[in-house]
This record gives structure tokens, sequence and C-alpha cells, in this order.
């Protein structure tokens, strides 16, 4: 495989579309609708970065994540690993390309069978792409990836009801990491832990990052976290992609609505902020994805709503006098939190 | 069988700032096979009216549990209150049976879950559901009650109300059904509310709804609010003052703004260093080592010792006391004073 240019992403997404279809009828299915869990979004993913996705429930996000490792064939459009389009790859070809891309998933109870040892858990990867390690070695390697995870090496033979959680987060890590991927998506990695371990595991994920040259998708709801371990953010909202850029031009200078009121509604551990805050209280609730708004689909929400926005769908795209890309016409910069550098 | 205490009784009647609610040395174990589980050890607590207290504690420190004995709703067997003493404006809630005890649930001190469709009854509509305190409490004829639950689900600003009275729990969203949760917990017009972990299953934005709703709430209506949460976030936009639980103990109690500015238990203190904030950049996360410990097991003396990043040798052999601090602060640390001027020395 070529090496990547720097400028080159490894992983590209284009137009990329999931709709669920919702049928009617049991013998002869009709289809009424879908659900547009995924409509329309490009994302770009460089060598050794992190790119954030957040967004709320039922944004598509982990939708997204399951289309990226091809668990779920995508409607349409177009997901290029190292300029290759993996969707029109099968078999062995396919298979080379998955060992690259590999996914830790949210709930560490039921991401791991209850059956198996750790052992098996992290040497399964090795059996199904086998070559990787010689037989004889497998051992050896699952116990070197323990120990990169920070797990007892000794504790190969054990269940996973035998760990805390946080402990199976980290053998879920280390199942993701044994094909040594250069690309791994994480969904929710971190959302099921309590706080003094859920910065365990993101201090591993970021001395991974460093020691491994790894790229993450970290798809999250939390946007503490993401800014924390992002470089680069996409803001989700029914679907679509509302607004993306680097970690800074999201957080310190917001321009879509949405990502303004999101970012408004994080509590900050701080009560000497209260009341001073500047926060935006949204109405209602996230409108169905089967049914989305026409136009902008956060019409419905938005404080700032014109008769365009029910016509005219906003184009995901650099506005005038902004730096980086807003699907909003009135695009417009907003400081909704004040941030410091820490000391 | 009346628990009330004269001299106590002629306090609240003259103070309308006494607390409503003192927990005074509260044990809960769990007797199960696996040996008996000390859930709560020695918690006390008071709340006064239109005030807000945190219990702030991971998942197994406790505070659930702590509030189902405040409510007297814990699982029996294999939970038993070993000791101590709930007293709700003077009567002690432990030492009442349960006939009398039923009047003070729901009435004067009610409860919100975590997961408001498992809670609520999916086979009946949601104004039955909310019209049945009315129903059972104060005898209200089935066409009252409904009337009643219209007015709460206005309250609680459930949009259209009269038109969705009749629908049922999976009708509505996540937020829209924990406000009809805070609508049944309201409708007997309670002293306290105890919200345990409210939003925690619910997104940011809604989150924020959901907390200023019970915010409005509470200044209308002047009651008291018991919060359980890990959201040290949520906690520090509406609480009043703090109890931080660990390993079933209280380590540290506080008024909230000397809390996170100059935490008195390393505990506390690492807990605060370990969460990223969403308005600080270039902010390196301290971790806090190792796991809560399992409460069949817990560690002597200080059960956070073998996780302290300052633990010395007296933190193994004697369980620090809760020492007051200041007016209103304590703090269960043996280096509490080390820990508050920041002198202390890891390890």
């Amino acid at each position: 495989m070529a090496a990547s240019r720097a400028d080159e992403p490894i992983l590209e997404v284009r137009g990329l579309v999931k709709h669920f279809p919702l049928t009617k009828g049991i013998l002869f299915k009709k289809q009424i609708g879908a659900v547009q869990a995924v409509d329309g979004i490009d994302l770009k993913l460089y060598k050794g970065e992190t790119l954030g996705v957040v967004g709320e429930s039922g944004c598509g996000k982990s939708t997204t994540a399951r289309l990226l490792m091809r668990l779920d064939e995508p409607t349409a459009g177009q997901i290029f690993f190292h300029g290759e389009d993996i969707a029109l790859l099968s078999g062995k070809a396919f298979k080379a390309v998955r060992r690259n891309i590999q996914i830790v998933l949210q709930d560490p109870y039921s991401s791991l069978n209850p059956r198996m040892t750790v052992g098996d858990i992290v040497a399964e990867p090795f059996r199904i792409h086998k070559g990787v390690v010689p037989k004889g070695n497998l051992r050896k390697n699952v116990q070197e990836l323990l120990e990169v995870v920070g797990l007892n090496p000794e504790h190969i033979h054990r269940y996973p009801h035998q760990f805390s959680g946080g402990q199976r987060q980290r053998i879920g890590i280390a199942r993701g990491l044994a094909l040594r991927p250069e690309i791994i998506i994480c969904d929710e990695p971190v959302s099921a832990l309590d706080v003094s371990v859920q910065a365990q595991v993101i201090n591993l994920f970021e001395k991974l990052q460093d020691e491994l040259g790894l790229s993450y998708v970290f798809i999250a709801h939390d946007l503490s976290v993401v800014r924390h371990i992002s470089d680069r953010v996409s803001v989700m909202y029914l679907g679509k992609v509302v607004e993306t850029g680097d970690e800074e031009q999201i957080y310190e200078r917001p321009t879509h609505p949405y990502t303004q009121a999101l970012l408004s509604a994080v509590p900050v551990p701080d009560p000497t902020l209260r009341g001073q805050r500047d926060q935006i209280m949204l109405e209602g609730d996230v409108p169905s994805p089967a049914n989305p708004p026409s136009g902008c689909r956060f019409r419905t929400r938005c404080w700032k709503v014109q008769d365009v926005c029910a016509k005219v769908e906003p184009e995901l795209i650099v506005r005038e006098g902004l730096d980086h890309p807003s699907a909003c016409h009135f695009a417009d910069i907003r400081h909704v939190i004040e941030t410091r550098v820490a000391t | 069988m009346n628990q009330t205490n004269p001299a106590d009784d002629a306090r609240h009647k003259q103070d309308a700032n006494a607390p409503v609610l003192e927990v005074e040395d509260l044990h809960v174990e769990f007797r199960t096979r696996d040996g008996v589980a000390k859930a709560v050890n020695g918690v006390s607590f008071d709340l006064r009216p239109g005030e807000t207290l945190a219990i702030l504690g991971e998942s197994g420190s406790g505070k659930s549990v702590t509030a189902q004995a405040i409510m007297g709703i814990l699982d029996t067997p294999p939970g038993y209150v070993t000791q101590g003493s709930v007293r709700f404006r003077g009567t002690d809630l432990l030492t009442l049976p349960e006939k009398e005890r039923r009047r003070y649930r729901g009435e004067k001190i009610s409860m919100i879950f975590q997961d408001a469709l498992s809670s609520l009854n999916p086979v009946y509509s949601v104004g039955f559901q909310i019209g049945e305190m009315f129903r059972v409490h104060r005898g209200a004829s089935r066409a009252d009650a409904k009337k009643k639950a219209i007015e709460l689900m206005d309250r609680v600003r459930i949009p259209a109300a009269h038109e969705r009275v009749n629908d049922y729990p999976h009708q509505f969203s996540g937020g829209m059904r924990q406000r009809i949760m805070i609508a049944i917990s309201l409708a007997l017009d309670p002293d306290i509310i105890i919200a345990d972990e409210p939003t925690t299953a619910l997104d940011v934005t809604v989150q924020a709804q959901v907390m200023q709703l019970l915010a409005d709430l509470q200044a209308e209506s002047k009651m008291g609010l018991i919060l359980i949460t890990h959201d040290l976030g949520v906690v520090a936009d509406v609480a009043d003052k703090i109890s931080v639980m660990y390993a079933g103990s209280l380590i540290e109690q506080a008024p909230i703004i000397p809390l996170y500015g100059s935490p008195a238990h390393p505990y506390t203190e690492r807990l605060l260093a370990a969460i990223p904030r969403v308005d600080l950049k270039g902010q390196e996360l301290y971790t806090i080592k190792g796991i809560p410990p399992n409460l069949t097991n817990i560690p002597t003396g200080c059960a956070f010792h073998p996780r302290c990043p300052y633990a010395q040798p007296i933190c193994s052999e004697q369980v620090p006391p809760l020492q007051d601090v200041s007016e209103g602060r304590r703090s269960a640390c043996h280096f509490w004073k080390e820990t508050l001027d920041g002198s202390i020395q890891s390890r």
C-alpha cells in the first residue's frame, strides 16, 4: 500500500447516505418511507489526527460509525481509504482494508462475549486475519497487547465479568489494536465509565495515538471530552453535518445556531460562572428523522429562522467573513464559551 | 405511634428556616450470598426549605441507596438500615410503621428516577398515572384527577397538555417523559424532592431544559431538592451545597463555591482534575489510579487510601473522622489542612 502524503486524507467520506426503509405489511412489504439516519455527509480524516463527531441522540453519529466500518451498506455515497472506494471492494481486498479500520464500542458490558476468556477475545482478530502473527507467538502477542493497554498480562485466562467497566473498555481497546490498524473508530468509548476511570481511558487513547500514530474518528455526545481529544470536530444534527472545523474554530468561534446552543448547554464545573454564561435554551425536541423538516433541518428549533430556511437547504460551505464551513444561511460568530488556557 | 420530640416540634414551628430533613449517622447494608456489602456507612446531612443539596459520587458510592433509605423504598431483604435516623420536621421516619410512612411518601417527600421509560407504566396513559396520585392519596374522582393531571402537565410545560393527557409513555420523547415524572413527583406539593440522576439519560440541550424547569419549580414552591448525581458540571450550575460520597461514606461536605475552589479532600481534588472541561484548552487530565473498592471488602482506615496520591501509613490504620473545616464545611481526611492549603506532597 502506498504511503499517504501528509496532505491527503487516509479516510474520506463523500455524500454518505443511509436510509432505513419503513415498511408496511408482512408478506408484500411496501415501503412507506425511510428513516434518514445519515443524509449526505462529507468527512475527512488525516493521518495521526483525531476527528471528533458530536451530536445528540438520533443525529446519525453511530450509524456513521457503522458505515465507516461497512457494517451497514450505505444507501449512497463513497468511502475512500487511501483513495480507494471501500464499497467497491470484496473478498481479500476488502479484508485487507478491514484490518486497517477497527472499532471500539460504547458498552464494555455487551461488546465482549461473556463466554470467552480475555485471551480469546483479544486473539480473535488474529484468528480471522491469519498470518499476521505466527501461531506460536499468539499468546505472547496477546499478553503484549494487554500490557500496552494497562492490564495485567497474567489475567489472560479471566472472563470479562471479572473485570471492572474501565478494565473491560481496555480489553475492547486491546482487541481494536490487535491488528495494528491505521484508523480506530471510537463510538462513545468513555460514555459508560465513571469520571475517575474515564480520565484513565482518555489518556490511554492519547498515549496510543502518540506512540502508534493512530488516527481516530471519535464519536461522542460529551462536548467536553470531544474538545479534549479532538484536532478537528464535525457537529451533526438529524443526519447532516451542520458545522465543521478545527477544535478552536468550533469551540471558540461557533457560527451555526445549533453548535452555539449545544455548547452553551454544556454544564461547566465552576460554580462561580453560574448565571454568567450565555445560555441558549432550545425549544422542543429533535424532530423525527423519518420526517425531517424541509430546508434547514434545524429551523423548527432555531431562533434565527426566516422564510428562506424552510425553502432552501443551506449548504455546508465557508461563508463570507468566516473561516470554516457552516450550514446556516445566517451563520455568524457568537462566543458562548469563555475559553481559558489551562495553567 | 408518634416519635416527635416536643422540643424539636416547637423549634420547627418557630423557625421557618429549620431543616426539613435531617439524616444522621445512616448505615445501610446488603446481606448477600457473597457477604455483607456496606453500602452506606454513617452518612449525615440536613436540608433546609428551598435549598438544593447535591449528593455526588461515582457508581457504587452509595448515593442512590441513601436516597432509597430516606424514601423507605429499600429492597428488604437484602437491604437493611442498621443504624441512624431520618427526621422529617423532627419525626424519625425510620421508626414509623409502614402504614404511617406511606403518608409521607409522595405527600411530603417524593422522588424522580433516572430512567423515566422504565419508571412509568407502559399500559396506562400518562394522565392516568399522574392522576393516580390524587386518587390514591386524596380520594379524588377520575374526572377530577384527570383535570389536575392536565394542570400539572401544563406546569411542567408539556405542550398541548389537554390533547396529550391520554397518550402513553412511549409516545413521548425522553425529555417529555422526564417532565411527566416531575409532574408526578410534584402532584401533592411535597416539601422535598429527591432527584436520582434526573438528566443522565438525556441529551445536553434537553438536560438544560429539565434542570431549568426544576429550578423554576423550586423557586415557586420553596421545596428542598436533593440532587443525586455523578456530574460535577450539573452540580456547579444548581446546587447550594454538596456532599461527596466515596465507598458508602461521606468524605467531604461543603457549600458549593469553596468545594470547587479549594477542595479539602484528595478525592474531591482529584475528581475535579480528572474531568475534561469544555472551557479549558490544553488541559492535562489527572487520573485517579485504580478503581472504586468493592463494598463487601472496603479497605481499612480511609477507604480511599489505596488510590490516594498522598496516603501515609496512618491512612490505612485509622478511619479519618469527618472533621469541621470551617462553617458548614467538613472533610474526612487526616490531612485536610494540608490538602486545603496545597502543601501536601505526593508519595
